[in-house]
């Protein structure tokens, strides 16, 4: 039977008015049962029909068996956040499928394996039985694809359930498959099989539809790992130093990936990089900071964890100004537990990372675009003010998929900084300031000049690197005046740095008293609460932070407003933390909203936070 | 290690000028600053060792890159060749910044001096992983069987039943580097003696011609802390119990190599850069290019408590990490910025390929 047929076999919702494209999707499997395909194919479908989506993948520490959910949203709005309520929950997972019907919101649809008789649970919504285990026995007959191959099944009842276009579901199939005939013609034949079941035995009885827009034409649909590492490779990286953990190392092995195409040099067939894998996160900063020395444009990659056993390394970069990218894609505190799950929870402790009076400077994406350009900017950071610049990404922003535009070519030059590496520079240098002193201030902006080693074959070039003890010419010092004046350069470079840092993107106009401000992931979530507040009579004005240390946007804003809110992904609200120390008086109309059940924070939660704290 | 000798002008003939090298330094120039160490430290007699030898070796100075992590020893790279830059890490991690050093520029030429704490017990990790990789370098422990630098704890060096001054008595059993060295596949491992300076300078010029990593395990005695009559890192004790197990000459590959050569009582190395390593036996049929011979000869001398020295094992023609990792040849720091972003297209690629 061909689509067409089916299409029009669909019957209309009886009762309820439509819900079109503009409820999320919830697919509830065990993990390593190989639905991330089907799921893909799902969410691409719907994004090449021009409906706006996004996809999260709610996954255990585990890689076989604890369940995990993929949730599409797809938004006619174009709000890509979580989305709270599920609209039709896709039950494969016999462990928690009880729990699982119990959640979503009245009226959604469950579509279930028929023997899990879930029928019975609930009243109010409408229940699709489907025989998924008999139905792959008819249509897969290799018995090695069966396990995978009943994804694809729900693939298909969506499909005819939702109104997804066939047409639209063979794109995303072949370009998941990368066009493998074989694959292809497997997987959509139990697409087909599951559109052809439920068209011929299952009657129409709930609202949600998808329909036809034009709001995704030119988009890309990307992680936000994959973003930062075309990031870092665009930036020019040289050298990678890394150790496993997630949710980060897929950034690393997406850099690994690209740069193994795109960075390698047509002359000499030789990587343009070179990549190291450490033997822990200490070694790894340790590499860096290395390599950095050497000239190399340097980064690691991380989370929470990692950046713990980051501290003295960290330290020890700012101190002796060596420059360094570190990404952190946080997660979940320590050890086993919801290591898989998101949080802003690194955001105080990456701030003043190590001993002594080391802090950094933190940039702080809020899209998987920014993941890509603070990615660049990064670089340029470290390298201009030769310190260790840590990269705040999260779970939600690295490791679920998000919708954008194609990112832009970088449109300034990469910024090395002050690095006198020819003899000429080093002369020029010692003509204009009588000799080159490693750390002292010769342009008033706190940042001195460096000499790397090997290219300058001159005693005037080389100097000896140490932590807290040195002089401005490098000399081995415990002197407290040397120390002292070191540390208030240190501490001018640190307020120069508020000048150069991404400054934030800041919402006024709405005429309200009452603002927002946020920062990373939170982004998504704040924007649709706005949306729906100012339609709830409520606008208010949004000050999104894109950077550690705060410049003087913030303080400006806090004073215009009445109360602020904050939003944090953690217990402790831990930028307002640093907000209220920042601001001094005013720091009393701050007002923290937090949000840390793991989960990537909600619309509703901030307007919850919002609503109640206007009520006071 | 690569390039040890670059071509340049042969010194020029009989002034008063002090005697230079191939590269037209003569040795102060490869001098650092004021040793702040205890008089008497058996590091400030390595100090002197690695001058010499970087000196007759003919390294040109700006290409060095000395690192260290933290102890009295690690401050030693601040001691010697001024002309280069260093690097005083943090403690016990030296090898890591190493690595990376070394990794992005193929012509730096890569010196490491540590201790036994910082090498042997917290950086044990990083030691272990920089070996089983083979970074290109040079890699000395100046090893006195204490912590120098906060006073005199036993270090993991340390032997079984030697005891501090305090009469604290050490009961754990040493950690053998060179053992571990020849397991994770080291191609240059030897042990020697600060005391025994000509021994000491031979195993560096043959450790700065080798290309991998070359550990020299060197008894370095801490006169403050471990210098006393119970201690097995005394100079006494060293002096009354090393047992060389050969004599060691060296050729590097511009001089031309003597004939006399006596298969029976000598053997020759040839390292990477076309030196020699010329070795007169003193301990029978004793041969260091067969890593079972030198894990036993290890294994005995720890089990009698013997001071063997000299270059117990050699494998010189092991690829180092970088030829491994592809990045052997043009530095990687010395590539420019515009080569190191793609084009547009590349980007135009990428994007197509996730719409
Ligand atoms: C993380 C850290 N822990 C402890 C110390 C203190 N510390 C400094 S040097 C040292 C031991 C050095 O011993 P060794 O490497 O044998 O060097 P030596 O002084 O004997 O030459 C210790 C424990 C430190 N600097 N850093
Ligand atoms: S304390 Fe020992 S190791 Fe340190 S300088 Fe003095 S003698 Fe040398
Ligand atoms: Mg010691």
């Amino acid at each position: 039977m061909s689509t067409a047929v089916l299409e029009e076999k669909r019957p209309e919702t009886a009762n309820r008015p439509p819900v079109i494209n503009d409820f999320s999707i919830h697919v509830a499997t065990a993990n390593g049962s190989g639905s991330q395909s089907s799921n893909n194919i799902l969410m691409r479908s719907i994004f090449q029909m021009g409906i706006p989506v996004s996809g999260k993948n709610l996954f255990p520490s585990n890689i076989q068996g604890l369940p995990t959910w993929f949730t599409i949203r797809a938004s006619k709005e174009g709000f890509i956040a979580r989305r709270r309520d599920v609209g039709v929950l896709i039950c494969m997972n016999p462990e928690t499928a009880h729990e699982d019907v119990k959640t979503v919101a009245p009226g959604a649809a469950v579509i279930y394996e028929e023997s899990l008789k879930l029928d019975g649970l609930r009243q109010d919504v409408v229940f699709y039985p489907v025989p998924f285990q008999k139905l792959v026995l008819e249509l897969v007959h290799d018995g090695k694809l069966r396990r995978l191959a009943v994804n694809m099944i729900y693939v298909g009842v969506a499909a005819w359930l939702l109104g997804i276009d066939m047409a639209e579901i063979e794109k995303a199939v072949a370009k998941q498959f990368k066009s493998k005939a074989s694959a292809v013609e497997v997987n959509m034949s139990a697409i087909r099989g599951g559109l052809e079941w439920a068209g011929k035995n299952l009657t129409k009885r709930d609202p949600f539809r998808l329909e036809r827009m034009n709001a995704t034409a030119g988009k890309i649909i990307i992680e936000g790992n994959a973003a930062a590492a075309i990031g870092c490779m665009m930036a020019g990286v040289q050298f990678l130093a890394w150790y496993p953990i997630t949710p980060s190392s897929s950034l690393a092995e997406a850099l690994i990936d690209y740069a193994g195409r795109y960075r390698i040099d047509p002359e000499t067939g030789q990587p343009t990089f070179a990549v190291v894998q450490a033997e822990d996160e200490l070694a790894a900063l340790g590499m860096v900071l290395g390599a950095a020395w050497a000239g190399a444009r340097s980064m690691t990659t991380t989370s929470g964890p990692g950046i713990s056993l980051m501290s003295e390394f960290a330290g020890l970069g700012y101190y002796t100004e060596i420059p360094a990218v570190v990404v952190d894609v946080q997660r979940v505190g320590p050890s086993t537990g919801l290591p898989t799950r998101t949080m802003q929870g690194d955001i105080t402790s990456t701030y003043y990372l190590s001993h002594g009076d080391a802090k950094h400077i933190l940039l702080l994406p809020g899209s998987v675009e920014e993941c890509y350009s603070m990615a660049i900017d990064a670089f340029d950071l470290a390298e201009r003010f030769q310190t260790p610049v840590f990269l705040m990404s999260d779970l939600d922003l690295g490791m679920n998929n998000w919708m954008a535009d194609p990112f832009p070519y970088p449109d300034k030059p990469l910024d090395r900084g002050k690095v006198l590496k020819t003899r000429e520079e080093l002369e020029a240098h010692i003509a204009r300031f009588k000799e080159f002193a490693r750390y002292r201030d010769v342009d008033g902006d706190g940042i001195p000049w460096r000499t790397l080693p090997g290219f300058i074959d001159s005693p005037a070039a080389t100097y000896f690197t140490r932590g807290s003890g040195h002089n401005e010419r490098g000399l081995y010092t415990e002197r407290p005046d040397d120390y002292q004046r070191n540390m208030d350069r240190l501490a001018r470079k640190f307020d120069t740095a508020r000048r150069f840092v991404p400054r934030p993107v800041v919402s006024n106009g709405s005429g309200s008293r009452v603002g927002v401000i946020a920062y990373g992931s939170s982004d998504f979530a704040v924007e649709e609460a706005r949306v729906i507040l100012a339609r709830k009579g409520l606008p208010i004005d949004y000050l999104r932070l894109r950077a550690l240390p705060f410049t003087t946007e913030t303080a400006d804003f806090v004073s215009a407003h009445d109360r602020v809110y904050v939003v944090d992904q953690n217990r402790d609200g831990q930028m307002v933390d640093l907000l209220r120390l920042e601001l001094g008086p005013h720091a009393t109309k701050l007002r923290s909203i937090r949000h840390y059940d793991g989960f990537p924070l909600d619309a509703e939660t901030v307007i919850e936070g919002i609503e109640a704290g206007e009520k006071r | 290690m690569s390039s040890t000798t670059p071509e340049t002008k042969a010194p020029t003939a009989e002034t008063k000028a002090p005697a230079t090298n191939r590269v037209g330094l003569s040795i102060k120039e490869y001098g650092g600053s004021k040793s702040t160490l205890c008089v008497g430290c058996g590091h400030d007699v390595i100090t002197r060792q690695i001058t010499q030898a970087m000196y007759e070796m003919s390294i040109a100075p700006h290409k060095v890159a000395k690192l260290s992590g933290i102890g009295c020893s690690s401050k030693t790279t601040a001691y010697f060749a001024d002309r280069g830059h260093g690097f005083n890490a943090v403690h016990g991690r030296m090898p890591a910044v190493a690595t990376g050093a070394l990794m992005v520029n193929s012509s730096l030429i890569g010196i490491g001096v540590s201790g036994d704490g910082d090498t042997a017990s917290i950086g044990a990790g990083q030691f272990v992983h920089l070996l089983r990789r083979n970074v290109p370098m040079v890699y000395i422990v100046e090893n006195n069987g204490v912590y120098g630098l906060t006073k005199g704890q036993f270090s993991a060096t340390a032997d079984a039943g030697s005891k501090l001054k305090t009469g604290a008595v050490n009961d754990l059993p040493a950690i053998d580097l060179c053992a571990m060295a020849i397991e994770l596949g080291c191609g240059y491992v030897a042990r020697s003696f600060s005391g025994d300076m000509k021994q000491l300078v031979a195993l560096l010029k043959g450790a700065f011609a080798h290309r991998g990593t070359a550990l020299l395990d060197v008894i370095s005695p801490c006169v403050t802390f471990n210098n006393h009559e119970s201690s097995t890192k005394s100079y006494k004790w060293a002096k009354d119990h090393e047992i060389p197990i050969h004599e060691i000459g060296f050729i590097p590959y511009f001089e031309e190599i003597a004939v006399e050569y006596d298969p029976g009582t000598t053997q020759d190395v040839e390292l990477h850069d076309g030196s020699h390593i010329r070795l007169r036996k003193l301990r029978e049929d004793y041969d260091p290019t067969s890593k079972g011979q030198a894990l036993s000869l290890c294994l005995e001398a720890q089990a009698k408590t013997e001071f063997l020295t000299g270059l117990i094992y050699a494998e010189p023609r092991k690829k180092d990490f970088l030829e491994l990792s592809g990045v052997a040849g043009e530095p990687i720091v010395s590539i420019p910025d515009a080569r190191l972003r793609p084009p547009k297209k590349s980007l135009d690629e990428i994007m197509e390929s996730l719409k």
